[in-house]
């Protein structure tokens, strides 16, 4: 095989299959080291979504997840019942409330409208965090005169810089808080249990 | 040359045993510093790049110390940083130099991309020796910024959460992408261990080659000088520039008086403000990372906040990171959007200083602003700059044409 002569040919054909193979094989090696930094499986566990029993939740009362039932990524959450007459008043006051119709659409998902901010109108689900700074605000739905608000309507209060939000979670106008609280993504598995964290079937 | 001290004939005679072996050791010596020639006329402005190499050697070796004792986990970093402050034997002085070093080595940046703005270092044909250094400039912001998040104090956390949540502004990945570099749904342990490791290793790697690359990069076109004039162009019999000089010695020596006054400067702020009243290390970040509690006023370390005073004037989330990206980015293009026939200030014509000094004045004033709570007046302020901070670039292949330049002298001018 003392053959000197050069084929360009086929040099050109191992540099080209030798190169998209290395780039094929570097692509897929690729993989492991972009994907470790996906959440791990610890992480997915803390951050699933979580089923909550509703059943003994008597109108007027708060269940206060992170408290009593396990948290939902490391957040508060909060689910009341609202009593009926209470619901008919939150169409009231609209004029002093900064979004009343919940416009900012990073609030809220999007199938979650109108003044009762819920999927069932009685159900209030909100992330207990206010969003000023992060405090954690009190619930307050006593229709009774407050320190800090003497026509108070119900609602919640932060007392780190005085936000006040209406019962449907809307910020009223005039303190710190820009936004209203947020209405994480759940949905009904039936009538005594939701799951927080999914949306419902059909809605994205 | 016969040395008659036994000591030098030892030392000589180790030399030629590696120069034998390794001829190519001397030619790199010669290329880069002892027939390195370097314009005679260098100013106070030409200190800042080996300043600057100096402080990252500063970070390397004080870095490696703190990491003998610091914990990269979200339930001890914090601890680990006191304990560093109060029981590690000299860990204050050690953990101060550092962060002192963050500081200084953006002051130096800064100084020396500024001094590469006045004297049009970046004009052909140093094009590649400026992209080189944008890249060592975004890869040290990326370096200080995990680096701020190591302590796991409240601004760490904070400012992590409101980096990390730029990402979320880029449409349909965004979400996606912030739960990929926090490696959680939200700052946790996973992304300071992650960010430790990036600050620790990968980048410092990356630094350490960019640097080499851009100095090997500079001296194979030479270095410009504050006339801007090219010393090739007037060369002696043996081909050396009339108006050059070796590197070694004439610059090694003339650095190294500026590494003494430098270096007592870093060490007046070390030992009497480490803190810098709050600019190097600021009051927050002394209280532990608390993720149901945001501070009252969050704001980057001074290094970021020109940057940051034009993502807060923008009203609009994914507006204001573009602007503040691009902000970083049009840097690239400062080669070709300049096109002076003349490179230094001292010979151009006045638009060009007026551009300039508006261009500085509206940088200060953006990292006044993106340090100051949020009011009414800053912002309109931080919007007025931010457009003066956008026309300098864009505007620039307009006015670095305006008006008659000074003649350019043939040769390089000295101070009398």
């Amino acid at each position: 095989m003392a053959d000197d002569t050069v084929n360009p040919g086929r040099r050109r054909f191992l540099t080209t299959t030798t190169a998209v193979v290395g780039a094929v094989g570097a692509a897929f090696a690729a993989v492991p080291f972009v994907k470790s930094w996906q959440p791990s499986a610890k992480a997915k566990v803390a951050g699933a979504p979580i089923k909550v029993d509703i059943s003994k939740l008597e109108s007027g009362q708060m269940l206060k997840l992170g408290s009593n039932v396990p948290q939902w990524r490391g957040q508060p959450i909060w689910i009341i019942r609202r009593p009926a007459e209470l619901l008919k008043s939150l169409s009231g006051d609209r004029d002093q409330l900064r979004d009343p119709d919940s416009r900012n659409a990073e609030m809220q998902p999007a199938y979650i409208t109108g003044d009762h901010r819920s999927i069932k109108p009685e159900l209030l689900v909100l992330v207990g965090i206010c969003t000023h700074l992060g405090c954690s605000p009190l619930f307050k739905p006593e229709l009774v005169p407050q320190s800090f608000d003497p026509n108070w309507k119900g609602g919640f209060f932060c007392p780190c810089h005085g936000s006040k939000f209406d019962m449907a979670g809307r910020v009223y106008k005039g303190v710190p808080a820009p936004d209203n609280l947020k209405v994480p993504p759940y949905k009904f598995l039936d009538d005594n249990h939701i799951e927080i964290g999914v949306d419902p079937e059909g809605a994205a | 040359m016969a040395a008659t001290n036994p000591v030098m004939r030892g030392l000589n005679g180790v030399m030629d045993w590696v120069n034998e072996r390794a001829p190519g050791a001397m030619n790199w010596w010669n290329q880069h510093a002892a027939k390195y020639y370097a314009p005679k006329n260098f100013n106070l402005w030409y200190y800042f790049g080996s300043l600057a190499m100096l402080v990252f050697v500063n970070q390397i070796v004080t870095g490696i110390w703190l990491t003998m004792h610091y914990k990269p986990s979200a339930a001890e970093a914090f601890a680990s940083v006191e304990y560093i402050m109060r029981d590690v034997p000299w860990g204050w002085l050690i953990r101060y130099m550092h962060s002192t070093g963050a500081s200084a080595f953006f002051v130096v940046v800064y100084l020396h991309m500024f001094r590469s703005l006045m004297y049009g270092s970046y004009q052909k044909p140093r094009e590649l020796v400026w992209i080189l250094g944008m890249f060592i400039f975004l890869a040290l912001m990326a370096e200080a910024f995990f680096g701020y998040v190591l302590p796991w104090g409240q601004m760490s956390y904070w400012g992590a959460q409101v980096i990390t949540s730029l990402f979320g502004a880029i449409p349909w990945v965004g979400p996606d992408l912030v739960e990929w570099i926090r490696g959680d749904y939200l700052i946790a342990d996973a992304t300071l261990n992650r960010f430790f490791a990036l600050h620790v290793i990968a980048l410092p790697l990356v630094l350490a080659a960019l640097v080499y690359i851009h100095l090997m990069a500079l001296h194979e076109v030479g270095s410009n000088n504050p006339d801007g004039v090219d010393i090739k162009k007037k060369k002696d019999a043996n081909g050396v520039p009339l108006d050059g000089i070796p590197f070694h010695p004439y610059y090694t020596v003339k650095d190294l008086f500026g590494v003494g006054f430098f270096l007592m400067v870093c060490a007046f702020v070390l030992f009497f403000e480490p803190t810098m009243g709050g600019w190097f290390l600021e009051h927050d970040n002394f209280v532990e990372a608390n993720p149901l509690v945001t501070p009252e006023h969050i704001k980057p370390v001074w290094y970021f906040t020109p940057y940051y005073a034009m993502l807060r004037a923008i009203p609009d989330k994914l507006s204001g990171v573009i602007v503040m990206g691009a902000a970083v980015l049009i840097l690239f293009l400062v080669p070709w959007l300049d096109r002076s026939p003349v490179k230094s200030v001292r010979y151009r014509a006045l638009p060009t200083k007026i551009a300039l000094t508006l261009f500085t004045i509206a940088f200060v004033w953006l990292g006044y602003i993106g340090a100051s709570p949020v009011s009414d007046f800053l912002t309109f302020v931080a919007r007025a700059a931010t457009v003066v901070y956008f026309l300098f670039f864009l505007t620039m292949p307009v006015w670095s044409r305006m008006g008659t330049p000074k003649p350019v002298p043939d040769r390089v001018t000295m101070p009398h």
